[in-house]
């Protein structure tokens, strides 16, 4: 009996919050934006959320494109199959490591940090002032974020696959001996724009949209403690990866099994 | 009834009942707030004086009753409606809430900036005489981190009266001050309302200082005002809640303790577990 008391109360918390998520979604994003006072603050988020993950996306791409290049190599080069190192990497990267592994660094990179700065933010009332000074912090805190990080990471996601090929044709190329041509030439000829480009583009994209709206949406609805808002970062983290794998898997799903 | 209030009254609260969670914290109170006067709330801690400035301010619902601003009742307002008349007041925090990732200048430039379209060479002039105001001019290039605690809550002053709004609700004031702090504070709340007619509700526990700047005094304990008048008749009020709170007694018809059981009671219950 205790236990579906229990059952019921978490379910029941678990929609009301979720129906708290949709509203804040809408209620942040869905408005007529001030494009003379909203462009220096989305810039300034686009700074802070977008360039500054930068660096961890270059050097974690760039690994992840040497270490398939070298697992890649050392099987391929059983089969004389040496020549398709490229296009291997290439799908590899754009189907799937890039823009998971690149949704996976920017929710522990910028997600949990912005979980924290609002959190924060409501915990020393600043929201709450912005609010009795008649600015809404939906639209002045909330959006510009939601849209910095929802911008950035498909650009990330980008870097990340380009850097990971670049790194692979280090190793494969420069240090195991395969030839630059044919590194290239096979990888163009193998790699479809919209089979392959286009949906690591919307995987990126989806990826982007869930990140975002749960980093804003716990730092949102923290409880405004500091136990409250560690919780809170903690849960952006583990959320959005433990979704970031999942809708991966529905839309490697959907969009490569006919 | 709408009416006949409105000309006199700034904030009229009527009949207000508000509870967190089962806690009943206002039961069926009514107070007014003239207008262009410096109103004076005063109650023991936690009774709920931050609630009744949130709830004035519309960021809490009350269970039931009016609480009219100028005539539109706050509780009933749409949020565009709320955010309309929220231009017209502003809110010093107990915590100060200044905006962390600005500097003292652009804190106080911030209302200013958002809600007009002054020249920054304006705006400048605004901020340094609000800073003058409250004694922190050479102050306007420190970031909120590098400010003393009561530095902080004179900075959120200065920033709550940088529009020269309708309606000021200040949230303890006076908390943390020096005494020639102090001093000046309480003049510079006084003069608001003198020179500009600002109506302010000053929410403090310093009996001397709100008995000196108040026009009228409200005392809330025990869920309900238990006395109001000017400040010569508190203090000449039989109740002897009242004359308990200005005197400052421990011991007396108001509970200075949070609901408990009796401390005795409860020592017992513990030894024969
Ligand atoms: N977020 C909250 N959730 C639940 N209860 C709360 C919350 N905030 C305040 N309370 C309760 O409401 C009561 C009134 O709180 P409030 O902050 O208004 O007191 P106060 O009169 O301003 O006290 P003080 O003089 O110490 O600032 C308190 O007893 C407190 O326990
Ligand atoms: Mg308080």
């Amino acid at each position: 009996m205790q236990q579906l008391h229990y059952l019921g109360k978490q379910t029941l918390s678990m929609i009301s919050g979720l129906g708290r998520a949709v509203i804040l979604l809408v209620s942040a994003i869905v408005h007529v934006p001030n494009v003379r006072k909203g462009t220096p603050l989305l810039i300034q988020q686009l700074y802070s959320v977008g360039v500054l993950s930068l660096l961890i996306i270059i050097v974690s791409g760039t690994f992840i494109g040497m270490v398939l290049a070298l697992q890649g190599y050392t099987i391929l080069v059983g089969y004389g199959a040496e020549a398709s190192l490229g296009p291997m990497v290439a799908l590899s990267l754009l189907r799937e490591l890039g823009p998971v592994v690149a949704g996976l660094l920017f929710a522990g990179r910028a997600g949990s940090a912005l979980t924290a700065e609002i959190g924060l933010m409501k915990a020393t009332e600043q929201l709450s002032s912005l609010e009795m000074m008649a600015i809404d912090p939906l639209r002045r805190i909330i959006a510009p974020r939601f849209w910095a990080g929802f911008i950035s990471l498909p650009l990330l996601t980008a870097i990340f696959s380009m850097v990971g090929i670049l790194g692979a044709h280090v190793v494969g190329v420069n240090w195991l001996g395969v030839d630059s041509g044919t590194f290239w030439s096979v990888m163009q000829e193998q790699v479809d724009f919209e089979k392959d480009i286009l949906n690591s583009v919307i995987k990126s994209i989806v990826f982007a949209f869930v990140v975002m709206w749960i980093a804003v949406y716990k730092g949102y609805d923290c409880e405004p403690t500091s136990e409250g808002i560690s919780r809170a970062t903690t849960s952006t983290v583990v959320q959005s990866s433990l979704l970031i794998l999942c809708l991966d898997f529905i839309l490697t799903a959907l969009m490569f099994v006919k | 009834m709408i009416n006949s209030a409105f000309e006199a009254n700034l904030v009229e609260i009527e009949n207000l009942t508000f509870k967190r969670g089962e806690r009943v914290i206002f039961d069926n109170i009514s107070l007014s707030i003239p207008k262009g006067k410096v109103t004076a709330i005063m109650g023991p801690s936690g009774i709920g004086k931050t609630t009744l400035l949130r709830l004035i301010g519309g960021q809490l619902k009350p269970e039931s009753g009016n609480i009219l601003f100028a005539g539109k009742n706050i509780p009933l307002l749409s949020r565009a409606d709320l955010y309309e008349v929220r231009k017209q007041m502003s809110m010093l925090f107990q915590s100060g809430a200044l905006f962390t990732d600005m500097s003292v200048f652009d804190n106080i430039a911030f209302p200013i900036r958002e809600h007009t379209k002054l020249s920054e060479n304006i705006i400048e002039k605004i901020v340094l005489m609000k800073l003058e105001a409250v004694g922190l001019r050479g102050a306007r290039h420190l970031q909120p981190s590098e400010l003393s605690g009561g530095m902080a809550r004179r900075v959120a002053l200065a920033r709550a009266i940088a529009l020269d709004p309708e309606l000021i609700l200040y949230d303890e004031p006076f908390a943390g001050q020096d005494p020639i702090s102090m001093g000046v504070i309480v003049r510079l709340i006084r003069s608001l309302s003198d020179a500009l007619g600002l109506t302010s509700v000053v929410v403090s526990h310093d009996v001397p200082e709100v008995m000196s700047i108040a026009d009228y005094i409200y005392i809330v304990a025990e869920k309900k005002v238990i006395g109001h008048g000017t400040p010569e008749q508190i203090r000449q009020d039989s109740s002897p809640l009242v004359q308990q709170f200005i005197q400052g007694d421990a011991d007396g018809a108001v509970p200075f303790h949070y609901e408990a059981p009796a401390y005795r009671d409860e020592l017992i219950r513990r030894v024969s577990k």
